[in-house]
């Protein structure tokens, strides 16, 4: 009997085993072998490992565009949680309650579009939009007379990395707008007829009843935005690799051009685990915040 | 005196009210048409562009093609487009039926079994939703080439798979245990295998949530473009979000055979999201909403 139950539970584990090994072996062990690579130095050329303590961390803490980097991280996130999970959210409550259905899906359509291209070709799309000869931002520019606000924008430092965070947010808003969108359609209509009958205006019963019963997807949506742009890479290699003069790297192309250009892959590394600790933070951070004051009804 | 003067001017506000609320929602549309044009419109440019010269586009870069050039197309396409697409294909299709097939199973027997520590397995498998693969690079850089797969498919098809189980298995697992045991219940009473039943009741009828989990898969595994970048290096293994960094490379000035390519290369997913966008968008809600 106990042997047979015994092999019914061997055999129910193969039901989860693939998944869990896959998980274990190939996302769960790197992102720990991450924090003991990032206390010792070696390159391809001396592949022998040697220990160095803290000493990457201290490099970090010195390095320029580490810290250059780190700040457009922050400001991706700041710009993106503004316009992709504000903008969204509002875009989201207008076509619901002022758009006629019958051109609500075509809004939602062409809005997510930009959704379900790659980074690579969106980014290569922006990278000749800002082309300062034929690029249509700076001849749109010229011809409404506003010549003197041309740019090389991806070719100067300090337009280089808010070029590439507003491509982003022509990518990703449409997106975190229709997962708003399925967030309102699931609140109760009578709770907006109510409230209209009380004299609520439309923005009042945006800010007391949408705002609080889409609070779940409203969390997920920040967490979701504030750890991506921590992990950018894709966009900005396409259309900088960092540059010019290293002012547009994240803390991702930063990682990738230290370890496979600059061949410091315990610098690298310890980058890893500088975005590894503000990705879980960000995450338990918000997931505390979202307990408790989500609405139920 | 008062009494009759209120309801004047109380029907005077609701007119002003209502031309506020028509001006309201005429500069609503004004607004979404600007949005709608600003998305639609670069990528009209995109294409258009396809098809002209370089000269043309220097000249004009607004205007149209003087005519409809489908060899700026064809370059494209014969220079590595038609490879890279392949390439994709062969990594995302596998893709989806690794990483779909084992979250099925896994999701499966977290919902319907009695497996001892299933609760510290699923919290293990969720968990891992919230490690990116940017913080594990270098460690998997020395895996990925300790276990000889730098340059193949498999680096691809084993990482996306193993980064898409935790979000899979969560979107799936939380359909199945809304099916009723009872059509369960009947299949054992029949005296079907747990596999039989597996394949015979649960999977139809988590068809939907399969749908969704499916094309999410190929859109993240036909986009991606860390792992493809770092672990394939040659020419002919290369997916199309990194080979289209290489077609710029070769074709350094000849803007509108780049044009063409990222024209292309944007198609097939633009193509699976119209079909499917119900199912798309199903699976995203489930995914993060509730």
């Amino acid at each position: 009997m106990t042997s047979i139950f015994r092999l019914r539970n061997v055999t129910q584990w193969l039901y989860v085993l693939p998944a869990l090994l896959f998980v274990v072996v190939f996302v769960y062990y790197p992102a720990v072998d991450n924090l003991r690579l990032s206390l010792f130095q070696w390159s391809s050329f001396s592949p022998k490992e040697s220990f160095v303590g803290l000493q990457n961390y201290r490099d970090l803490a010195a390095d320029p565009i580490f810290w250059s980097a780190l700040f457009n991280n922050i400001a991706y996130a700041v710009v993106s949680v503004i316009v992709q999970v504000g903008g969204g959210l509002v875009l989201a409550a207008i076509l619901e309650e002022f758009v006629r259905p019958r051109l609500r899906g075509f809004f939602r359509t062409v809005l997510f579009l930009p959704a379900v291209m790659s980074l690579t070709v969106v980014g290569f799309l922006f990278y000749f939009l800002y082309e300062p000869n034929f690029g249509l931002v700076n001849q749109a520019l010229n011809a409404v007379g506003l010549g003197s606000l041309t740019h090389a924008w991806l070719g100067e430092e300090g337009t280089a990395i808010w070029s590439i965070i507003t491509m982003s947010q022509w990518q990703s808003t449409g997106y975190v707008m229709v997962l708003f969108i399925v967030a309102i359609q699931k609140i109760p209509r009578e709770l907006y007829e109510a409230a209209y009958i009380d004299g609520a205006t439309k923005v009042e019963a945006f800010r007391r009843i949408t705002v609080p019963l889409v609070n779940d997807m409203l969390v997920l949506m920040l967490i979701v935005t504030v750890s991506g742009a921590f992990l950018v890479f894709n966009e900005v290699w396409v259309m900088t690799q960092g540059g010019p003069n290293n002012a547009s790297h994240t803390l991702g192309t930063w990682l990738y051009k230290s370890a496979f250009f600059n061949d410091q892959l315990g610098y690298a590394a310890a980058i890893g685990s500088v975005i590894f600790v503000i990705t879980f933070v960000t995450s338990i951070i918000q997931l505390r915040l979202a307990r408790g004051r989500s609405v139920q009804f | 005196m008062a009494a009759p003067a209120t309801p004047v001017r109380g029907s005077g506000a609701s007119l002003t009210s209502m031309a506020l609320g028509q001006l309201g929602r005429l500069v609503i549309y004004v607004v979404l048409a600007l949005l709608v044009v600003s998305v639609l419109y670069p990528l009209f440019w995109m294409v258009m562009t396809g098809f002209k010269t370089t000269q043309e586009l220097f000249s004009n870069s607004w205007g149209l093609p003087s005519q409809l050039r489908w060899s700026n197309f064809v370059d494209a396409w014969n220079q590595g487009v038609v490879r890279y697409l392949l390439n994709s294909l062969v990594v995302t299709v596998a893709s989806i039926v690794t990483t779909v097939g084992l979250s099925a199973l896994a999701a499966y027997a977290l919902t319907r079994m009695r497996i001892p520590f299933s609760g510290p397995v699923t919290l293990a498998i969720l968990g891992g939703m919230m490690l990116s693969p940017t913080v594990a690079l270098i460690p998997l850089f020395r895996l990925i080439s300790a276990l000889g797969l730098v340059d193949t498919y498999w680096a691809l098809i084993i990482l996306y798979t193993a980064f898409r189980i935790p979000f899979t298995v969560f979107l799936i697992r939380a359909y199945m245990m809304t099916i009723s045991r009872e059509m369960e219940d009947a299949a054992v009473v029949d005296g079907a295998s747990r596999l039989q039943i597996f394949w015979l009741v649960i999977l139809p009828l988590s068809r939907p949530i399969i749908v969704s989990a499916a094309l999410l898969q190929a859109l993240f595994a036909w986009n991606e473009f860390l792992f493809a970048l770092v672990f394939i290096n040659s020419q002919d293994l290369k997916t199309l979000p990194v080979g289209l960094l290489d077609l710029q490379s070769r074709f350094l000035t000849n803007y509108p055979v780049m044009f063409a390519g990222l024209a292309i290369a944007a198609l097939p997913m633009i193509v699976v999201f119209m079909i499917g966008q119900r199912q798309f968008i199903r699976g995203l809600a489930e995914g993060y909403g509730k």
